[in-house]
């Protein structure tokens, strides 16, 4: 039946060379831990993707409860937490997978640091993955605010400070950041929209570009 | 080599200036929009009766709350906001010290740490200041503590705005 309906599309769009130049493609021995356990080290990279989706999903639910209003945010949160089914797991996830993105992230970026993968001709691509993990901070920073409690209050205070000593431009980012003087209203907006659509936004294209260099120049040789 | 624009290139001049007074006029609004608050004019601020008066102020620093009224966009605190200074003489000048840590903007306190008296302590990195907010160096801050603008009126003392530095 699902072949049926597979060769029925198939057949009309061509999907085959679709799927198989995406997923099929050979891995070196090297990277492989079927031949060398040590090879998992490779595996951050799918990691953080994998947690980076999860991210999105979770983010997609918990969109559906929260409400980013400085009146509303918290209570809207502790409504999802608490009185939602599943609520705690939902946003578990979020919570928990956004540390876990950024450690295997960070994981991801040692590999790549100490297998010398960064260097010619993939000099590029380390700066595209430098990119990521600046959105990858700037999603964790902006989240950080959005359940409206003093942690999450005090913390983007103190975020914004450290912005604001920028030499010269710092008190215009603390402002633009803020969306005023204070740390308030408009700052949980901004931080909103910067959360769920600019930053998610920048990080999938920066991921396409990261995605497609690496299936142009191919994994690095081994040690 | 002619110096005649070709058909060619003025169609892609053309095109391109086209496209880039469309692109510029779609961004336009938009970017406008996202950086109004860093070009808007804070309002001066006023000066408030604080309920202390004059001679009641001693060379120790006592904690003072006056209550602000400010509007956060489209959002105005009910009861206001709660705001503190630190009030004392210091010879014949008076001050009012935020108590905003110039470190990284958390609340210092007066004579709280047993180890540092008399002097201003931040609990979040140990930053240190003198009684008249200046910055103990070796700690964190690096910027006195910011003052309010001070008035005497009918031997009280007003509050007003943050000096600017």
């Amino acid at each position: 039946m699902l072949r049926a309906i597979y060769d029925w599309v198939d057949e009309r769009l061509d999907i085959t060379p679709i799927w198989r130049d995406v997923a099929d493609h050979e891995v070196p021995e090297h990277v492989n831990p079927a031949h060398h356990f040590s090879a998992f080290i490779y595996c951050f990279g799918g990691l953080t993707f994998f947690v980076v989706v999860i991210q999105i999903l979770s983010g997609m639910f918990l969109a559906m409860y929260y409400v980013p209003d400085i009146v509303n945010a918290h209570a809207s949160v502790n409504y999802l937490q608490n009185e939602i089914a599943m609520g705690a797991i939902v946003r578990g996830m979020h919570h928990w997978g956004a540390s876990v993105a950024i450690v295997m992230l960070f994981l991801h970026t040692l590999r790549v640091f100490f297998t010398g993968s960064y260097k010619h001709p993939r000099e590029f691509n380390w700066v595209v993955g430098m990119l990521i993990f600046a959105v990858m901070l700037g999603l964790g920073f902006t989240g950080y605010l959005l359940p409206w409690d003093n942690k999450a209050y005090f913390a983007t205070k103190v975020g914004v400070e450290i912005a604001a000593s920028v030499p010269v431009i710092g008190p215009y980012i603390a402002i633009f950041l803020q969306g005023g003087d204070i740390v308030g209203a408009q700052t949980l907006a901004r931080f909103f929209a910067l959360h769920v659509f600019f930053l998610p936004a920048a990080l999938l294209a920066l991921l396409g570009v990261h995605f497609i260099l690496i299936r142009r120049q191919g994994i690095s040789g081994p040690l | 080599m002619s110096k005649k624009v070709s058909r060619r290139q003025f169609l892609t001049y053309t095109l391109g200036g086209t496209a880039g007074f469309l692109a510029s006029g779609l961004l336009f609004p938009m970017v406008r929009f996202a950086v109004d608050p860093m070009l808007k004019k804070g309002e001066a601020g006023n000066f408030l009766d604080v309920g202390l008066k004059v001679d009641e102020i001693t060379d120790t620093p006592i904690s003072v709350k006056f209550v602000i009224h400010r509007k956060d966009g489209w959002y105005e605190p009910p009861k206001g906001e709660t705001m503190t200074a630190w009030v004392l003489k210091e010879g014949n000048e008076i001050l009012a010290l935020s108590p905003v840590c110039k470190h990284l903007g958390c609340t210092v306190s007066y004579n709280t740490n047993p180890q540092f008296k008399n002097e201003f302590f931040c609990p979040c990195h140990f930053g240190r200041y003198t009684k008249d907010g200046t910055n103990v160096p070796g700690t964190p801050p690096a910027k006195p503590l910011d003052r309010y603008e001070t008035k005497i009126e009918n031997g009280k003392l007003l509050i007003g705005p943050l000096k600017k530095a």
